[in-house]
């Protein structure tokens, strides 16, 4: 089923959640609203369940009009970030419990609940747990409970909140990649919120970037993080270097670098901020042409895989520089040291205008 | 310094670098103990003695008395039309405050407790300004031959204003601890209103509910003041239990006195067993899933 979010717009009091907000999820996609707390993006998610009612704007569902709809009506499945499975109930009753509350006319028989709700137990690998209580299980296993009792009343839509936001590392990339090929195999509509962008990126076929209810960006996971939209998507979606500079007809000169800026050919000696993500910059220990920056390495630290090197160029300013491991050894950087660093990609954009 | 106290603590050494001093402990665990001893056990222990000291055959013919039975009879009647009036009062008016958020809520939330800051005896009084024959329904109600000053009707409104608190002030901070995940979880899974109380929100607040239903109980079967205010103590008819044991102990008649009274000892001390039974219920709900927030 495809969702239509039409101008929605909510407020807290005095707080803007949502601002004019559209959007459309197309039938049978796994989509991700990214941003930060504040963002709007639970708002938005409990507002297409009806467990909200926005200010104004309008819901669609395939099509159909939905806003006035009430929750029990909209058919979705709903999934808390803090599971909220039903606690004096037995994971098996806890799955059962959407089609035990059927009207008498459309409920399945006992029999044929039975059968549905030990399918689920299999999918999410816990059948010999059925008759535990939530208090009994891990985090993840009650995630994947909340998961399997949503899914038992074959929802048109499947909404996470934060689904993963209260595991632990480990389990909760199992998880995500868990859910990534249960929607594989059955391909409900389904839209997630998390403020997690690697998560978003993993999982998610679209991702939606919000920022103080609005909507920032929308794309597939490449064309947002490698095409950011607004000096936002950028800072947001991985770690990035500020280089104030200025931009005049179509030419850019931030932090000493002459860059080729056609995007921005009608601006007239304007301020501009480049933006470099971390690890889009080498570091050399000659200077080979003008286009890398001098300056002294501050500390490094390795982090995993990656190792992070802190730099001070010559005006004081700070730059921070991922590199792969085996780049780093080969470097062997000391503390003090002389080093050039070279933008690989720095994207350009003025403080009024942006693309 | 700070170092060693934490390690100290993780070892799960006593600690006595953070703690009191023994001898401190063991005075103030003793200052408490004795003041629950002499102000507590002894004049509940006097009050049993008391009763039964011409013998177990006085003790029953004291309770025995047609009078007293009437009273006892009033009681139960009293709280039996009491308990649940404030029962479903406190649900609603808990779930009310604890699951929505509307204007005029913390209004609400203050005069609940408005019993509880106001003399009983006012209470009483302000049944008697209402129906009383002096008052702003009295000449009515008395030319339809409804009596309810003096009578069974005021004890009860009189005993339902005092006792209304004790179940929503138990439930709201209960209800708001568990929050609105549950009952929304349940929404979406197709549950109407009714179902999701029914099936979701009352299995976990059951033993708040006995518990404050308990106090209710206690309360509505003990309360003098604001009842004494409205009864007119009319023997055999509108005398509850507290209020007889005033006259029997007015009219000199010690054993009788405390035999009644020890009914209501009797009353307390199963509430406080059913209360620490439910209480316990109570935080074992509570530690239990998806809590650890």
């Amino acid at each position: 089923m495809s969702i239509d979010i039409v101008g929605i717009s909510k407020n807290f009091g005095s707080f803007t959640a949502l601002d004019q907000v559209s959007l459309t999820v197309p039938s049978g996609e796994l989509v991700a609203l990214l941003g930060p707390s504040g963002s709007g993006k639970t708002s938005l998610l409990r507002i297409i369940a009806g467990l909200e009612t926005p200010d104004s704007g309008h819901i669609l569902f395939n099509g159909e009009e939905a806003t006035a709809r009430q929750v029990q009506e909209r058919k979705v499945g709903f999934v808390f970030q803090h599971y909220a499975l039903f606690r004096h109930m037995t994971v098996y009753d806890n799955i059962a419990f959407g089609l035990t509350v059927k009207p008498k006319k459309t409920r399945p028989s006992k029999l044929d609940i039975r059968d549905k709700v030990f399918n689920l137990l299999k999918l999410i690998q816990l059948e010999q747990l059925a008759d535990r209580y939530p208090a009994q299980l891990s985090g993840g296993q009650r995630q994947r409970v909340a998961l399997a009792r949503a899914l038992a009343v074959e929802p048109q839509v499947l909404l996470l909140d934060e689904p993963f936001g209260a595991l632990d590392a480990k389990v909760r990339l199992e998880l995500r990649r868990w859910l990534r090929r249960l929607h594989d195999e059955i391909h409900v509509t389904s839209v997630f919120v998390t403020h997690d962008q690697e998560e978003a990126l993993e999982v998610a076929d679209r991702i939606v970037v919000m920022n103080q209810g609005r909507i920032e960006q929308q794309g597939t996971p490449s064309e947002v993080y490698d095409h950011p939209a607004t000096p936002f998507v950028f800072d947001f979606l991985g770690n990035v270097n500020l280089f104030q500079g200025r931009v005049h007809e179509g030419k850019a000169r931030v932090a000493g670098l002459e860059l080729a800026t056609p995007e921005h050919a009608a601006a007239r000696n304007a301020p501009a901020v480049g933006y470099v993500r971390s690890h889009d910059i080498e570091i050399e220990r000659d200077a080979l042409d003008v286009s890398a920056l001098e300056a002294e390495v501050r500390y490094v630290l390795s982090v995993g895989p990656l190792v992070r090197v802190n730099l001070a160029l010559t005006d004081g300013h700070g730059i921070e520089v991922d590199l792969a491991r085996d780049v780093a050894d080969r470097l062997s950087l000391s503390v003090g040291e002389r080093v050039y660093a070279r933008p690989r990609k720095v994207r350009v954009f003025t403080e009024d205008y942006q693309i | 310094m700070n170092v060693a106290a934490n390690m100290n603590r993780t070892n799960g050494k006593n600690g006595s670098n953070v703690s009191e001093p023994a001898w401190v402990r063991v005075l103030l665990t003793a200052v408490a103990l004795g003041f629950i001893a002499l102000f507590l056990l002894l004049p509940l222990g006097a009050v049993f003695a008391q009763a039964l000291e011409k013998g177990w055959d006085a003790y029953l013919a004291a309770l025995k008395e047609p009078d007293t039975l009437s009273a006892i009879r009033l009681t139960l009647i009293t709280a039996v039309l009491c308990v649940p009036v404030n029962l479903l009062f406190g649900i609603i008016a808990a779930w009310a405050i604890a699951k929505f958020s509307f204007p005029g809520k913390s209004f609400l939330v203050t005069l609940i407790d408005l019993p509880f800051s106001v003399s009983p005896v006012v209470s009483g009084l302000i049944y008697v300004l209402i129906f009383g024959l002096q008052g702003w329904l009295g000449p009515w109600l008395q030319a339809h031959d409804i009596k309810i000053i003096f009578a069974v009707p005021g004890i009860v409104l009189a005993t339902v204003f005092v006792t209304f608190p004790f179940v929503a002030r138990e439930l709201i901070p209960l209800m708001e601890s568990q929050g609105r995940d549950e009952e929304e979880a349940a929404l979406t899974l197709g549950a109407g209103g009714l179902q999701t109380f029914f099936r979701v929100t009352f299995p976990n607040i059951k033993w708040g509910v006995l518990y404050g239903v308990i106090l209710c109980n206690a309360r509505a079967m003990g309360e003098f003041g604001a009842v004494s205010v409205v009864s007119g103590h009319v023997r055999g008819a509108t005398n509850t239990i507290p209020l007889q044991v005033e006259i029997l102990y007015n009219e000199y008649s010690y054993a009788a006195a405390f035999a009644v009274a020890s009914l209501l000892a009797l009353l307390a001390l199963v509430t406080l067993a059913v209360k620490s039974v439910a209480e316990w219920k109570i935080n074992q709900t509570l530690v239990t899933p998806g809590s650890e927030r």
